[in-house]
């Protein structure tokens, strides 16, 4: 799958085997077709990657410039003050993708072997919330969301809302600007990318296997557990990693949808950009996230075994 | 296709050099990549200094062979005709002048816009526009970087217009470098249906009063909000300390504390205060001017204590192509009638002398709004920021943000 090229980056998954060098004409046939993907890599990677760390590592300010002083005490004092929106980044992004899988595995499912020839278009039902930008479809949910509105009527209706209090996601009666609010928005936005790969693993499934497990008289849900479950790990895990690694990163949701108190690390990385022109803090933070989320997906992929994957 | 690269394998075409590349494996190259970009380049990359360091900031002036002008404003901030989406007062300048005006509605943030600008001016690079609009405070920054020129005020007779207490900003003395488009105030706008019909007129009620706990709104902005608190605290924001400072975000931070502010917005506050979601909020006149066309309910108070004032400022770039154009362009709206016709539709305050009398006969609906054209009194309990050194903007920044990210 075309997703695991990135991916494969973090997980220090097996080298390529070394080409076949026997014949001499082809021997530099396969590093010039790596060349466009090496120079992309280089270009829009590892020269960002490297300016980061190095502004990271910097102090100054801007009117009078940065100089590289080898300044790590960036790292200890960013980490410090925005611990808990690292922790929060990471436990928001884990509910969300397991509330999208939770929602996508069933549909995916739907779709795959049970909506016949509607299958396309509910295909392009999941794809259809890109037409519109990210902005708007979370903006969206500031009106589907609001106090006086019909999902919260039913949702106090059904005493969901009690429910959500007492599992501390509303810290008040409103739905809106809450951390509940902002994990759908992130389990919403993020949803399309678990759906399509757990669909494209569970579509290439061969029936035979699922009538062979009834003839051996497995029920249902041992052949689901045991044949559809197992088969269609590599869609669960893509679509996970497709998930959690933006919805971790993400800072839009939080700042449209959440209060004060629901912060991710997105947004403190926005304002120290952006506001603060503290270029150096901005900088230790973003490598910190992203070293984080490489290790973590590292850790997970290692667990879940890639070689299947790939 | 005689241009189409040869990857025929028996030309050895020297584009890669072999031994480096001999035994490739993703993770060499990347473990090569990373010992190359390791201490070398990462000394290499430090950063110069963005000051404009007395090189050149003027172009040469195009203005009377290209008759175009380029301006950069902010969303919804100009008289646009419902039926044409046309710009009416933007086509009279084109028949007055003959110069043709590019708008561009691509001033969202002033941070942002910050940041669009800056890789260009910073290598004193031409950004395309020949005027932008931003607000005071990222006026004053880009007046301290040197990144915009000086106004010919010869180009601009109507300037005798502007509205004298506009004249004598203390970040720009005589305004040389940045000219008022809009100015407007920064008070408290509220729902009455989520106030239960409560009216909210102290900034103190905004952020202790607990029936509105986690339905306030402040704004993003650093200077409104922390300006209205320091009002309402005593303390003139034009002429405050760093105590003073802590002590207003010490007095916001214990209302976040208490989960009496929902959050911190940009202009975005709109649709919650009309839908009751937020019951109170900081808020700029001109939106909710405009809220209020839909949902005449809204409330809006100027504090009694004082409210804060700001302006949204023209300034050129450098190395602008069209310097004197943009100056006619100025020009143009310093004279009643195009300050009008904008000012009908945009809902702010005109910094324009005589606006208003042109609006009497033509909308005195809008002449009216005492949130469009204040009282003197009112306007004498306008207060404005003060401006601030780079250090101090870094730290109180820092410190705002921190407080927003709680």
């Amino acid at each position: 799958m075309t997703a695991f090229a990135g991916l494969e980056r973090g997980s220090q998954g097996p080298a390529q085997p070394p080409p076949d060098s026997g014949k001499t004409r082809g021997r530099w046939t396969p590093y010039f077709l790596l060349l466009p993907g090496m120079a992309w890599l280089a270009v829009f990677f590892i020269v960002p990657v490297v300016f980061l760390v190095s502004m990271s590592l910097q102090t100054g300010n801007i009117v009078d410039g940065y100089e590289l002083t080898w300044n790590f005490g960036t790292y200890g004092d960013a980490i410090t003050q925005y611990w808990d929106q690292f922790v929060r980044s990471f436990i928001y992004a884990l509910i969300a993708t397991v509330a999208a899988l939770l929602i996508a595995y069933p549909l995916a499912y739907a779709i795959a072997f049970k909506a016949g020839r509607f299958k396309n278009l509910l295909l392009v039902m999941v794809i259809a919330p890109f037409f519109t930008s990210f902005l708007i479809r979370t903006l969206a949910w500031q009106v589907i969301l609001q106090s006086d509105g019909i999902v919260v009527g039913i949702m106090e209706k059904l005493h969901i809302i009690s429910l959500l209090q007492w599992l501390q996601l509303l810290p008040t009666d409103q739905v809106i600007f809450s951390p509940f609010a902002v994990i759908t928005g992130l389990t919403y936005n993020f949803l399309p990318f678990m759906t399509l790969p757990l669909y494209a693993s569970l579509e290439r499934l061969d029936p035979r296997l699922l009538e062979a497990g009834g003839d051996l008289y497995a029920r249902p849900f041992t052949s689901f557990r045991k044949i559809t479950l197992p088969l269609s790990m590599p869609g669960v895990v893509a679509g996970t990693l497709l998930t959690f690694i933006p919805a971790a990163g993400d800072y839009i949701n939080s700042h449209l949808l959440g209060n004060t108190s629901t912060t991710m690390i997105g947004q403190v990385i926005d304002g120290q950009f952006l506001r603060v022109l503290d270029y150096p803090t901005a900088s230790a933070l973003s490598v910190t996230l992203m070293a984080t989320i490489v290790i973590l997906v590292a850790v997970y992929v290692w667990r879940a075994g890639t070689e299947e994957l790939v | 296709m005689n241009n189409a690269p040869t990857q025929n394998p028996e030309s050895h075409e020297p584009v890669i050099s072999p031994p480096w590349l001999r035994g490739l494996t993703r993770r060499r190259v990347l473990g090569g990549a990373a010992a190359v970009g390791g201490m070398a380049v990462l000394s290499a990359c430090g950063t110069k200094g963005q000051k404009a360091q007395g090189g050149q900031t003027q172009a040469a002036d195009k203005s009377d062979t290209e008759k175009i002008v380029n301006w950069s404003n902010w969303p919804e901030y100009i008289d646009v005709d419902d039926k044409t989406q046309k710009h009416p007062s933007l086509e009279l300048f084109t028949k007055e002048t003959g110069i043709k005006c590019n708008y561009t509605e691509d001033v969202n943030d002033n941070d942002q816009f910050f940041a669009k600008i800056q890789p260009l001016l910073a290598g004193g690079q031409d950004t395309g526009r020949d005027t932008f609009c931003v607000t005071d405070w990222m006026a004053s920054r880009l007046i301290r970087l040197g990144w915009v020129q000086e106004i010919d005020q010869a180009n601009i007779p109507n300037l005798k217009n502007l509205d004298p207490t506009l004249r004598d900003v203390q970040f720009d003395p005589g305004r040389k470098y940045s000219i008022p488009w809009q100015s407007g105030f920064t008070g408290i706008g509220y729902n009455p249906k989520s106030t239960g019909g409560k009216k909210i007129e102290t900034i103190d009620q905004l952020l202790t009063d607990p029936s509105l706990k986690g339905k306030v709104t402040l704004l993003t902005e650093m200077r409104d909000t922390v300006g209205l608190v320091m009002v309402d605290m005593g303390i003139d924001p034009a002429n405050f300390t760093d105590d003073d400072f802590d002590a207003a975000i010490a007095k916001i931070q214990k209302s976040v504390d208490a989960g009496q502010i929902a959050s911190f917005t940009g202009n975005d506050y709109g649709k919650g205060l009309s839908s009751g979601d937020i019951a109170a909020c900081m808020a700029w006149t001109g939106d909710v001017v405009q809220l209020q066309a839909d949902n005449p309910n809204l409330g809006y108070t100027l504090p009694e204590k004082g409210h804060m004032a700001w302006s949204d400022n023209f300034q050129i770039p450098n190395m602008a192509q069209h310097k004197k154009n943009a100056e006619l362009l100025i020009n143009f709206y310093y004279d009643p009638k195009p300050a009008a016709m904008a000012e009908d539709y945009v809902n702010y305050i005109s910094p324009v002398v005589g606006a208003k009398e042109v609006l009497l006969k033509e909308d005195p609906e809008v002449a009216d709004n005492p949130l469009i054209f204040p009282s003197d009194a009112v306007r004498a309990k306008s207060h404005v920021f003060r401006a601030l050194s780079q250090e101090e903007e870094t730290a109180y920044n820092a410190k705002f943000q921190a407080l927003i990210g709680a």
